[in-house]
């Protein structure tokens, strides 16, 4: 693990924790491209939303309705991560163990949410989740509704964060030496077993990578989420799509207000899980 | 977004319409000059309509004036369209659905205050109405706005908040709602909160919701502008109905050069023209051909069967003006908020 390569490096002199020329430039490209792609940007957002102060920026995003989104936006997108977790490790687990007719079909298929357009995501799941759809039709009369709920919102935020976990846990399973696993069956290991104490642990970061990912993706999404949610306010309205709202009113502070608690919170989350990633890698080393 | 038109137009008849059109201290100066290209951004269910001007337009320029010109028209939701020419967007003409969107820009200072008394009729070449569309048969009995909270039924309309079309909608609703026995603006909201408390989907822009209702099934009655409602007929004959309810609103969407665009690109003089040019009895007739209804008496008699005689109230008598109504209605914590605050 990088991490734990980084934590092993002699203190002190830090320039020196490389032999590899090249330091000096390389370190001033990637500031400079770091900058250009985030920092200024991400700086930007930070500095827009103060027009009022402090009591603006609160105001703002303690309204019922903007809480209610930012609960939304982040429970949905936590839930669906979860989800994408466990179902993303199984869809993996099966395209690299089994050999099966139109395996490499179902392999690229994985792939196409990152490539379809995400409104063209949004409305062919608001089709056929919708009352008249393949789905959501014969579901319709058991009084389940999927397309312009809650539930459409996770549905929608599950299909796109998919090829996140899968891609992220592929390549560990496809690296995973056989041999542990036939050592863990010579020692008497029920499948179960070999599943939780030999397989999982394996898999384990890159599963929080691909839940990291796949969660950063969904709290973001808007364009795929605005054609199956429904927008009521206050039910099923997300956090960005507040944000178009308030521009489109023409409060930009307001609308960088809710940018940046979704900012803040978005950051705490990844380091949360950056955190949980160190603490799984030291493990692993020692 | 931004679709080219300009050779779609075989010959045109112009006739009357020259004269009217070009400034005449402006036709000598643009005479046998470079290129040109203005960008007219305008809301969403213009586009079939401004496909067709600009086509005529670029002719008419090419044949009086001598100059190639290409129009590019860029669609969206009318305050997102504000929002980017606030922000940049190179607009020559802005034609948006209210004329709140409008002043959003001229605040900025890219559009002189004065835009509404630059053109005739405070800007507004065409009017339009909202009606509501239902399914063939009129399954739910639906004949006015009073039958829409009706139990059980389903409202389909955008969402203010970032559609023009549904402000329109929303304000047409007041309307009738002051207007029954009885009515005063506390009736009138609950009569609203009542009826988006039966909207299953508060899509962003009016295109999407249409598409909702006649593309998705979702929902009895759809609140429209009356041209997309000509549309969505003539796409799928004999699968909805149009009604006209008792009262509505006169919709004047209204047009204006964007100053600080034109004066930097110098084309002014194509800008003025095309705008002047809409009220042409060409471009009239177009307007009246597309559904809007034209204000041209000649292209308004000519097209009169399919406009229905509503009672129309305006935003300005009725509500003393779009700022008004903004502020009152769509701001942030106005009577829209209200009806969806957490009860």
């Amino acid at each position: 693990m990088t991490t734990a390569t980084i934590a092993a490096a002699p203190r002190g002199r830090w320039r020196e924790a490389s032999i590899l020329p090249g330091f000096g430039p390389t370190l001033g490209f990637v500031l400079l491209y770091l900058s250009l792609m985030l920092l200024i940007p991400l700086a930007a957002l930070v500095a827009r939303p103060w027009a009022s102060g402090w009591d603006g920026v609160w105001g703002t995003v303690t309204q019922p309705r903007v809480l209610a989104a930012l609960r939304l936006s982040f429970g949905a997108a936590v839930a669906a991560a979860a989800i994408n977790t466990v179902m993303g490790l199984l869809v993996a687990w099966v395209l690299t163990r089994y050999d099966f007719p139109g395996r490499r079909l179902a392999d690229a298929m994985v792939d196409l949410p990152f490539a379809l357009p995400t409104a063209v995501a949004g409305i062919a799941l608001a089709t056929v989740y919708g009352p008249h759809g393949w789905i959501g039709g014969p579901l319709a009369p058991l009084g389940v509704k999927i397309a312009y709920t809650r539930l459409g919102i996770l549905v929608a935020l599950v299909a796109v964060g998919l090829p996140f976990i899968v891609r992220s846990v592929q390549p560990v399973l496809q690296d995973f030496d056989a041999e542990v696993e036939e050592a863990a069956v010579t020692l008497g290991a029920r499948a179960w077993r070999r599943a939780v104490s030999v397989v999982l642990p394996a898999v384990a970061p890159a599963l929080v990578t691909g839940f990291a990912l796949a969660f950063a993706r969904a709290v973001g999404e808007y364009g795929s989420v605005i054609f199956i949610a429904g927008n009521m306010p206050g039910r099923s309205e997300i956090a960005p799509l507040l944000i178009v709202i308030k521009l489109n009113e023409f409060d930009d502070a307001g609308a960088a207000s809710v940018g940046l608690a979704m900012l803040v919170l978005s950051f705490g989350a990844l380091l949360a899980v950056n955190l949980v990633q160190l603490a799984m890698a030291r493990r692993g080393h020692r | 977004m931004i679709d080219r038109t300009h050779t779609r137009r075989e010959a045109l008849r112009l006739g009357a319409a020259a004269s009217f059109v070009v400034p005449a201290l402006a036709a000598g100066a643009a005479r046998s000059a470079a290129p040109a290209e203005i960008l007219n951004v305008s809301y969403d269910p213009t586009r079939e309509l401004y496909a067709d001007i600009n086509g005529a337009f670029s002719r008419y320029w090419k044949d009086h004036v001598g100059q190639d010109l290409k129009i590019d028209l860029s669609n969206g939701g009318s305050g997102a369209q504000s929002r980017a020419v606030i922000d940049g967007l190179q607009a020559d003409v802005v034609t948006l659905a209210l004329a709140y969107d409008v002043d959003a820009i001229a605040d900025r200072g890219l559009i002189a205050k004065t835009w509404q008394s630059r053109l005739p009729d405070n800007a507004c070449p065409y009017t339009s109405t909202i009606v509501l569309l239902v399914r063939k048969g009129n399954p739910w009995k639906i004949h006015d706005w009073g039958d829409l909270v009706r139990p059980g039924i389903q409202v389909v309309t955008p969402n203010p908040k970032t559609s023009g079309g549904a402000r329109w909608n929303f304000l047409a609703a007041w309307a009738w709602a002051l207007k029954q026995p009885g009515g005063s603006p506390a009736s009138a909201k609950a009569f609203l909160q009542k009826l988006y408390g039966q909207v299953p989907v508060l899509d962003t822009g009016a295109r999407g919701s249409t598409n909702t209702f006649a593309q998705r099934g979702i929902g009895d009655a759809l609140l429209a502008w009356e041209n997309d409602a000509y549309l969505v007929l003539a796409e799928q004959p004999g699968a909805f109905e149009i009604v006209a309810p008792s009262i509505s609103i006169l919709a004047e969407p209204p047009v204006a050069v964007v100053d600080r665009v034109v004066d930097r690109k110098h084309t002014r003089t194509q800008a003025e023209g095309y705008l002047n040019f809409l009220y042409s009895p060409l471009a009239q007739d177009l307007i009246g051909k597309h559904h809007f209804r034209p204000r041209n008496p000649a292209a308004l008699a000519k097209y009169d069967a399919k406009f229905p005689k509503i009672p129309l109230v305006t935003i300005d008598t009725q509500f003393g003006g779009w700022r008004k109504a903004q502020a009152q209605f769509f701001a942030d914590g106005g009577v829209f908020d209200q009806i969806y605050a957490p009860r």
